[in-house]
């Protein structure tokens, strides 16, 4: 089990070194930051100095080396659009995504999950035809299209909820927390539901079809033989065993709901990782993008880890595979 | 936490917020949104429109500039007077008190001379050429140049005053390198003899300003009356037309051309124009002997006047105006627009005539055009990259055909730096001290270069279109101390210009904020956000 969970922490670190290779051999196409960083009437010697500086002038490779070394040392470096600490940047906007992804999943598995079990239990029901004509837009429709017509809607039309930021956030030690305040609430409704509407009709659609799958095997005829309530063969015996495979896809769409929220983010201005992403992309802010695809990176390989740790516990026929692999 | 409490809590929060919205506010409320944040909150940081705007409301110069025309005014100094040709005095304002309750001297001057001009200050222009500040008395700095300077406080206005015991009890003498160091005290806090005192700062989220009690010129501007200011970044321009429109935003800026229509009609918020500094042109390689982006081989066309011409009057600028810019644009026969230092309204536009242009192309031994590419940024401009397209589309009418690059300013502007790897480019400037002299030497000066290598003059010249008399007059100008023989050197040098077409101007770009219906504000040509200016109902 440990060396398990140590193959996997290497397997990491060897994805991120990855990641931020990658990345740095895609850099030299975002541009020239210090054409951002200084106004338009700095001499050119300045310019050349603060290029040096930053090792523009170097190839890739060493930038790349550069990098590395920094991160090692536990240096995350600055940011040159903001001159804030990358570490203290990321700290500031990760409560940010984190809530907005979290929010946004559980609106998406709330809804979701109810609305799968209707359409397996009454396929030819009128609302159920309803519900999967609107998990078809969910997956059809761009995310910026549906937070524009939301905000269109809800800003604007008929002014119930804000349009844009994260309200008040309380600060609780190094957590910068929205859900505490009404405004916070308020600002969270639209940018949750734009994030989770994909993964509500993915869910629904997949919650369906497992539900008709499973509504056809033979313990639930027995169950039904047995005499047993409707409700008792849905929720006891159906739902519950569609839900391996919802729990898998779930976890890993969390992953996404983060590493993608950056639409959604910079829709409603919403202050996380994923606007901080796309403001640095613009810049050519190359340190902060550099740490944020290695964090994404990593949250990847750690999601991965637990889902297959999850296997470890669900699935019995994995551990005697292992086990027996090393007592051969 | 259990579904009952998050529910619970859900529906104290909408009670809370109907509570909130049902309180009557006492105060003034300002709420201004723009794309971005200000770099820093140490006004020496970035040389850039933005944060000079907003920090403005905090720091104050020695002089200043009216916001509308742009005309040069009293600011902590009161009156000035170039003594002898390299020296100039200074008379400071008294009774003036920083916002942490010192009072404003001569000090605090010589300071900021000496934080402004040394580490990473990229304000370093602003005191280009002068040796030393010299505090006399009190209330009263010389300040000695290398040269004869008869602009020394043309950008002045932008140059703010810091209190030298704050800086110095707080550890930030020097403006931060972002490149080395992490923020200092100043980066985050400040404090300035202006109008508005910073309360609160969250970098591209949110910052708060509270109306400064003390200010030196409360009852010059009469009609002022915000007590606090909310400056939110909303980066979407479409999620900022939204906010303007639900009133969670009091001025946008800037508003995209195609969205005017509809805040006019919303009846919660108008759109006020105005006209900006900034002159957009194209410029052409006029300099290598054979051009790097075109079918033409072993020559180069645009080193012949009469195809630049040709080019010139093929655009139709009343086209630009109207279709792509909706008349948000004033077209312009000069490289500066009106309110600059040596603008000439007799200067004309040579009239659009493609007729003439394709008779040009064909004396020039082009009968059937040739092609070439045109660099150009796509994010930087309004409307750039559709000005570029309809530019293609009237060359291609006198056949000259024309391959558009257009990528982000972060990939295309380093093109034309670096290498000057570009033959024909779109870019905009705005001389920054409101004075042709800083036009003439960066933009069409020839290109010099130092022992090093590194560009000297015409750093933004990047056709390298050259002419010596220009340079003559434009080192003249630099030290010429008469108004009257300066103004009419500078009108020399732009003929000298015009007439040869060295670029082909286009036109000055408007500005367009959205303002909600109870506030009003003034538009700077500068973009400047004058907060002092805003009346809220």
């Amino acid at each position: 089990m440990i060396a398990f969970v140590l193959q996997r922490v290497l397997q990491a670190v060897a994805v991120m070194l990855t990641v931020a290779l990658v990345a740095f051999s895609l850099f030299r196409f975002v541009g020239d930051p210090v054409i951002n960083m200084v106004g338009q009437d700095t001499p050119e010697e300045e310019r050349i100095r603060i290029r040096e500086q930053l090792a523009l002038d170097k190839p890739v490779v060493v930038q790349y080396f550069r990098f590395v070394q920094q991160i090692v040392t536990g240096n995350f470096g600055t940011s040159l659009r903001t001159g804030i600490p990358i570490g203290q940047l990321m700290a500031e906007r990760l409560p940010a995504t984190l809530e907005l992804a979290i929010a946004g999943g559980i609106f998406a598995l709330a809804i979701g999950m109810p609305m799968g079990v209707y359409t397996g239990l009454y396929p030819r029901s009128g609302l159920s035809r309803t519900f999967l004509s609107i998990s078809l837009i969910g997956v059809s429709l761009p995310t910026f299209l549906i937070g524009i017509l939301l905000i269109l809607l809800f800003s604007v039309v008929l002014g119930w909820l804000p349009s844009f930021g994260r309200g008040d956030v309380v600060h609780l030690g190094f957590w910068s927390t929205g859900l505490l305040t009404a405004s916070g609430w308020q600002s969270i409704i639209m940018p949750a539901i734009t994030l989770g509407m994909f993964q509500l009709a993915l869910i629904m659609r997949l919650v369906r079809a497992e539900m008709l799958e499973v509504l056809r095997t033979d313990y639930i005829k027995f169950a039904r033989a047995r005499g047993l309530s409707n409700r008792a063969i849905h929720f006891g015996h159906a739902l519950r065993n569609t839900l391996i495979p919802v729990i898998t896809i779930v976890g890993l769409q969390l992953g996404a709901l983060i590493a993608f929220s950056i639409i959604t983010e910079s829709v409603f201005q919403w202050p996380g990782m994923g606007l901080l992403f796309l403001q640095a992309v613009q810049f050519a802010d190359i340190p902060v993008m550099a740490i944020y695809l290695v964090l994404i990176g990593f949250l990847f390989v750690l999601i991965n880890l637990v889902v297959d740790l999850l296997y470890y516990v669900v699935d019995p026929r994995l551990r005697v595979d292992v086990s027996a692999a090393r007592g051969g | 936490m259990s579904l009952k409490w998050v529910l619970q809590a859900g529906v104290c929060a909408v009670g809370l917020a109907m509570a909130a919205g049902g309180a009557s506010a006492q105060e003034k409320v300002l709420r201004w949104s723009s794309q971005g944040d200000a770099f820093s909150m140490d006004p020496y940081v970035r040389n850039e429109s933005l944060t000079l705007g907003v920090m403005g409301n905090v720091y104050e110069g020695l002089t200043r500039r009216d916001t509308k025309t742009l005309e040069i005014q009293p600011g902590l100094a009161i009156r000035w007077e170039q003594q002898e040709p390299t020296r100039w005095r200074f008379w400071l304002r008294q009774g003036v008190k920083f916002q942490d309750g010192r009072p404003f001297t001569a000090d605090d001057v010589v300071f900021s001379f000496n934080r402004v001009r040394a580490g990473a200050s990229d304000l370093k222009t602003r005191v280009a050429g002068i040796k030393e500040a010299k505090k006399i008395d009190d209330f009263t700095v010389d300040f000695i140049t290398d040269v004869p300077n008869p602009i020394i406080m043309y950008e002045w206005d932008t140059w703010g005053i810091l209190s030298a015991t704050w800086a110095k009890e707080n550890f930030a003498l020097e403006t931060v390198d972002v490149t080395k160091t992490a923020p200092n005290f100043a980066s985050t806090s400040a404090n300035g003899t202006g109008p508005f005192v910073l309360t609160y700062r969250e970098a591209d989220v949110r910052t708060e300003f509270a109306v400064n009690q003390d200010w030196w010129d409360k009852d010059g501007r009469k009609k002022f009356n915000v007590t606090k200011v909310i400056y939110r970044p909303i980066k979407n321009p479409a999620t900022a037309v939204a906010a303007l429109l639900s009133g969670q935003i009091d001025v946008v800026e800037p508003v995209p051309v195609q969205d005017i229509d509809r805040i006019n009609k919303s009846g919660q918020a108008k759109v006020e124009i105005g006209p900006e500094l900034r002159t957009i042109f194209l410029g052409m390689d006029t300099d290598r002997n054979e051009l790097v982006y075109s079918d033409v081989k072993g020559k180069n066309p645009l080193k012949d006047k009469r195809v630049r011409q040709a080019f010139y009057q093929a655009i139709d600028i009343d086209a630009i105006k109207t279709k792509i810019m909706r008349n948000l644009a004033v077209p312009s026969a000069m490289m500066i627009g009106a309110g600059v230092n040596g603008y000439d309204t007799n200067v004309k536009r040579l009239p659009y005539d493609p007729a003439a242009a394709k008779k040009l192309l064909t004396d020039a031994g082009y009968p059937n055009g040739f092609g070439i590419t045109l660099d150009c940024p796509n994010d930087r401009y309004v409307n750039d990259e559709a000005i570029c397209q309809a530019v293609v589309g009237m060359l291609a009418r006198i056949g000259v055909k024309v391959t558009l690059n257009a990528q982000s300013k972060t990939i295309i502007f380093p093109f034309y730096a670096a290498k000057r790897d570009t033959s024909f480019y779109m870019l905009g400037w705005t001389p920054g001290s409101v004075d042709s002299w800083n036009v003439l030497y960066n933009i069409v000066g020839s290109v010099k270069k130092d022992a090093q290598g590194r560009i000297v003059r015409g750093l933004f010249n990047y056709g390298a279109w050259s002419s010596p008399a220009l340079d003559d007059l434009t080192d003249k100008i630099l030290t010429e101390t008469d108004k009257a023989k300066r103004d009419g050197m500078i009108a020399q040098a732009w003929k000298l210009h015009t007439d040869d077409i060295g670029h082909l101007p286009l036109h000055q770009q408007a500005l367009a904020w959205g303002v909600r219906n109870n506030v009003s504000v003034v538009v700077s040509p500068f973009n400047r956000y004058d907060w002092s200016l805003v009346n809220v109902k």
